[in-house]
């Protein structure tokens, strides 16, 4: 009958003591502006985008020393994915060519992406401006803003996708 | 099209066209005489020899156990960056075809990785939780092997698994370049929503952002309810430590869901009200349709099977007996059966399915394949405990088109030639 023992122990225990039911708990407590470091998202409304500007003339002399080397002269792509074109290859019986300006819905991804993965030798290297203006001039050679115009957190939420509209839920995800 | 094999047939009696025999042999153990006789090799045998390794002593132990230096084939198939300044870009990927067994090496696990593998020191690696939670949680690795631990065997599937599939003429790849983007381990770890729980999530959350420390700072948006279910803080693989390529210090396994939702290298958990829209969940993982369209968020690997053996590369050694041997899995559920085809899908035969047949998991599939040395095509085709039935090319075709890339899962075939020869095929 020993095998009753511990049962019978485990619930003297619980009973005794109700710390005995909590669960353990080693997190840390930590402030917001600890975490601020590392909480690079930015969501497709604008949420986390940062203070700054750039435009497209501006991003010009970035996209050629920091990144032209892998995605090709104006985002023509080679060795790496290229960033500009593809337009209309989405239509039926056509082979996609999935560029920020034929597939990608979101601007912000765009700068998002830029930031935490870029350039690829040394991501989140480039300052704010700089992200703004090498977003503008890769959205600016896909004719989706204009040489000029200027984005930051309030202008480039609002940029509009040529296909924003593109992607539809998958029907068999679990409930 | 006959869709059910004899399932009740004498050991060694056929099932299906072709050669496909009764999987009772697997069952009882036995073949009937005439196929044994078939499968027999009828050479004499040589002498035995006296080898040296049996009159001297071997070496002394390894602090670290290594494969045996005849298996130095049994490595993966690295692709080369398409630009040598991006090293770490791409895949390795798993040669299941000289595997066995449901349990991937540690070592041979397949690996997918953005930006390389980092260099982690564990006693700096924290995990934060923040976001839409009551209170922002920070845990170093010692504070996460604290918790109670849960283990569990799961595959990952990268979803780009297959997508050579996709091509429009079946390209001659082997078993690692077309399907070697799977593996299976028993993993254990912390469940995710034990930490969830502690910080306390806020009403309003509906999903997590869950990113990677390394230099990609890889990230996908996970919807909490799977969060909240069965996903797992990862700091041990098949008893050890998660290994560098796979996530060291700590990953996250999302049973059953693509790979890329698997975060390697976990840092962070964020909290919010909608998804992300990373890279990773619009510009890639996404599927385009026939249409115009694209699947978003497509989150099981859907039900799927192949054989790793015969396989190209693996020569079969003239007609006789051969064992058909392959994985069957669902990020839906559990298998529930398996069925094999030598005539490229004309007659099918139920293969016998090796336990334990858990969810989320590949089940090891066998059948006895009896090849006369003329053309065949052999398929596998897996049916989950959902009712979902692996689809043939032509059916996934149908519903997706072929310009998806992601999550193929259609039956796939391989076709032996007059020498014994497989090589990839549409049938």
């Amino acid at each position: 009958m020993h095998m009753l023992r511990p049962l019978a122990v485990g619930i003297a225990v619980a009973a005794a003591a109700p710390a005995f039911a909590q669960a353990p708990q080693f997190g840390q407590p930590i402030a917001p502006a600890d975490i601020a470091p590392w909480d690079i998202s930015i969501g497709p409304d604008g949420v986390g985008l940062p203070p700054g500007s750039g435009t497209a003339t501006q991003g010009e002399a970035i996209y050629a020393a920091k990144c032209q080397a892998c995605h090709g002269e104006k985002g023509s792509g080679k060795p790496n994915d290229p960033l500009v074109g593809g337009m209309g290859t989405l239509a039926p019986d056509k082979m996609p060519t999935k560029t920020v300006g034929s597939f990608w819905p979101y601007a912000t991804t765009l700068f998002d992406y830029v930031r935490r993965a870029m350039p690829f030798q040394e991501s989140q290297s480039l300052t704010s401006d700089e992200l703004y203006a090498v977003s503008a001039y890769i959205l600016h050679l896909n004719g989706i803003v204009g040489a000029t115009d200027v984005l930051d957190a309030q202008s480039l939420p609002k940029v509009r996708m040529p296909n924003r509209d593109g992607f539809i839920p998958f029907p068999r995800n679990p409930k | 099209m006959k869709r059910k094999g004899k399932a009740g047939s004498p050991p060694g009696e056929p099932a299906a066209g072709n050669g496909i025999l009764s999987r009772r042999i697997f069952l009882e153990g036995a073949l009937a005489a005439g196929a044994a006789t078939a499968g027999a090799s009828s050479a004499a045998a040589q002498p035995l020899a006296i080898e040296p390794w049996m009159k001297t002593p071997g070496v002394g132990f390894d602090a670290y156990g290594q494969p045996s230096r005849f298996e130095s084939k049994v490595v993966r198939a690295i692709t080369s960056p398409p630009n040598p300044a991006t090293q770490g870009v791409g895949t390795a990927r798993t040669p299941l075809e000289l595997l066995d067994g449901i349990i991937t090496p540690s070592g041979l696990h397949f690996e997918r990785s953005h930006s390389g593998i980092p260099n982690i020191d564990p006693d700096r690696h924290r995990v934060v939780i923040h976001g839409l939670v009551k209170r922002p949680l920070v845990f170093t690795l010692e504070a996460l092997a604290r918790y109670p631990m849960e283990s569990r065997i799961a595959f990952v599937e990268c979803a780009g698994n297959s997508g050579a599939l996709n091509a429009p003429k079946a390209a001659p790849l082997g078993m690692a370049a077309i399907h070697g983007l799977l593996g299976c381990q028993e993993w254990t770890g912390v469940k995710l929503s034990t930490l969830l729980d502690e910080a306390g999530v806020d009403p309003t959350a509906r999903w997590v952002i869950a990113e990677g420390a390394d230099s990609a700072a890889m990230s996908r948006s996970i919807p909490l309810a799977k969060a909240m279910s069965d996903t797992l803080l990862c700091l041990y693989q098949n008893g050890e430590r998660v290994r560098p390529s796979n996530g060291y210090p700590v990953r996250l396994l999302v049973p059953g869901f693509e790979g890329n939702m698997n975060v390697k290298w976990l840092r962070r958990l964020k909290l919010t009200t909608g998804p992300a829209m990373a890279r990773d969940e619009t510009s890639k993982y996404t599927i385009v349709l026939k249409d115009e369209k694209s699947w978003q968020f497509v989150f099981p690997m859907e039900v799927k099977s192949v054989i790793t053996r015969p396989a190209p590369g693996i020569a079969l050694r003239g007609p006789g007996f051969y064992e058909i041997s392959g994985l069957a899995w669902s990020g839906n559920g559990r298998i529930k059966q398996v069925d094999v085809s030598a005539d490229g899908g004309k007659s099918w035969a139920p293969a016998a399915l090796h336990g334990p047949i858990l969810p989320a998991a590949p089940v090891r599939f066998r059948a006895a394949w009896q090849w006369n040395g003329g053309p065949a095509v052999l398929q596998s085709r897996a049916t989950d405990d959902t009712g979902m039935v692996q689809p043939t090319r032509a059916q996934f075709a149908e519903e997706r088109g072929l310009r998806g890339v992601y999550h193929y899962n259609a039956i796939a075939s391989w076709a032996i030639d007059a020498k014994g020869e497989a090589s990839n095929a549409y049938a």
